[in-house]
């Protein structure tokens, strides 16, 4: 008869060191880090969007013009659009190495992801960054108060 | 047998570096951190809603950008946020995120804190407490936004 050899299972992995980066490592770091820092970021951007003042009910193209004229909250929707975008698609690799048996399936599947995430990222901060609070042509009462100084 | 094997380990007389954890036989399946119970269904609700929050999230980056095409263009869209239907869509996102970013701090808990892994039962009777105490703040609220005149 012969006999099963199972390895005590907190024994150190043996097989030679491993070179590198381990990418995975901090991938798991990296969800557990901008958790953290989402926390914050995310209750802060809820309560003034949806509880402080008229709620939903006072946004509009104005509302948005109002806040990115302060760097406080340009500096907060950069770091909730990156931290967020990365998180999110991150966890979703995860789910997608998780269900996705098929190889091919699982490259288009994170291939979309990367590329999606790529162009969100780059959209949304130059959406931020570009931002034209005052444009020429449009009406004066969809704008911020603050346009009306430099009109004729 | 072997002395590399587990069992060898264990019952072997000299020291011991790797001593095989005592584990008390439950009276009846008892599931482990993960499998049944609290473990499974924290994890389960939390990937769903990881799921959920990601596709509001590429949506509501892609109507963000609007504010970039034209004022009109951003105010008829966030204008849609603001009917019944999407109002409850809002309270649910609430609900969503506000379960994933408590019970998210749990798993940073069980994960760093080294009582976590012995309290987490426990931190997820807190997380639902927590969880139901911000709701209970936020829904009122928002409702009467959405539907208050
Ligand atoms: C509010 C703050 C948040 C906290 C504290 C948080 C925390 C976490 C943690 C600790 C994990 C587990 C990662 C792992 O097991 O390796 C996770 C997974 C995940 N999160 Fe978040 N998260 C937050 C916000 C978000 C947001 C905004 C999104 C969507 C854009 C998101 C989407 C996901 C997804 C899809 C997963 C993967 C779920 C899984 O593997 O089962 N999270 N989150």
């Amino acid at each position: 008869m012969s006999t099963v050899n199972i390895e005590t299972p907190r024994a150190p992995r043996s097989t030679g060191a491993r070179r590198g980066v381990n990418l995975e490592k901090w991938g798991w770091i990296y969800m557990r880090a901008s958790g953290v820092v989402l926390v914050v970021l995310i209750f802060g951007h809820l309560f003034v969007n949806l509880v402080a003042g008229e709620g939903v009910k006072a946004i509009d193209f104005a509302f948005v013009a109002g806040k990115w004229a302060d760097p406080f909250w340009v500096v907060w929707d950069t770091a909730l659009l990156w931290l967020a975008l990365i998180h999110g698609a991150n966890g979703m690799r995860t789910i997608v190495n998780d269900y996705a048996s098929n190889a091919l399936l699982r490259t288009i599947f994170k291939g979309a992801l990367l590329v999606s995430t790529v162009a969100l990222l780059t959209l949304g901060t130059l959406v931020i960054y570009t931002f034209e609070p005052c444009p020429v042509g449009a009406p004066a009462e969809l704008l911020p108060s603050f346009c009306e100084a430099g009109r004729p | 047998m072997s002395e590399k094997s587990a069992g060898g380990l264990a019952t072997a007389g000299r020291v011991n570096k790797y001593p095989l954890p005592r584990i008390r036989a439950p009276k009846a399946p008892a599931g482990t951190l993960y499998r049944g119970n609290t473990g499974m269904w924290s994890w389960v609700l939390h990937r769903i809603t990881g799921v959920a929050i990601f596709f509001f999230l590429l949506v509501h980056i892609l109507d963000t950008a609007l504010v970039r095409v034209s004022p009109e263009a951003y105010n008829v869209v966030i204008e849609s946020y603001k009917t019944p239907i999407m109002g409850l869509g809002e309270l649910g996102l609430v609900v969503a995120i506000g379960f994933h970013a408590l019970n998210g701090l749990r798993i940073i808990l069980i994960d760093f804190w080294s009582v976590g892994p012995r309290y987490h039962k426990l931190m997820f009777v807190v997380v639902i407490l927590l969880w139901v105490i911000l709701l209970i703040g936020f829904t009122p609220r928002h409702l009467m936004h959405v539907f208050g005149g």
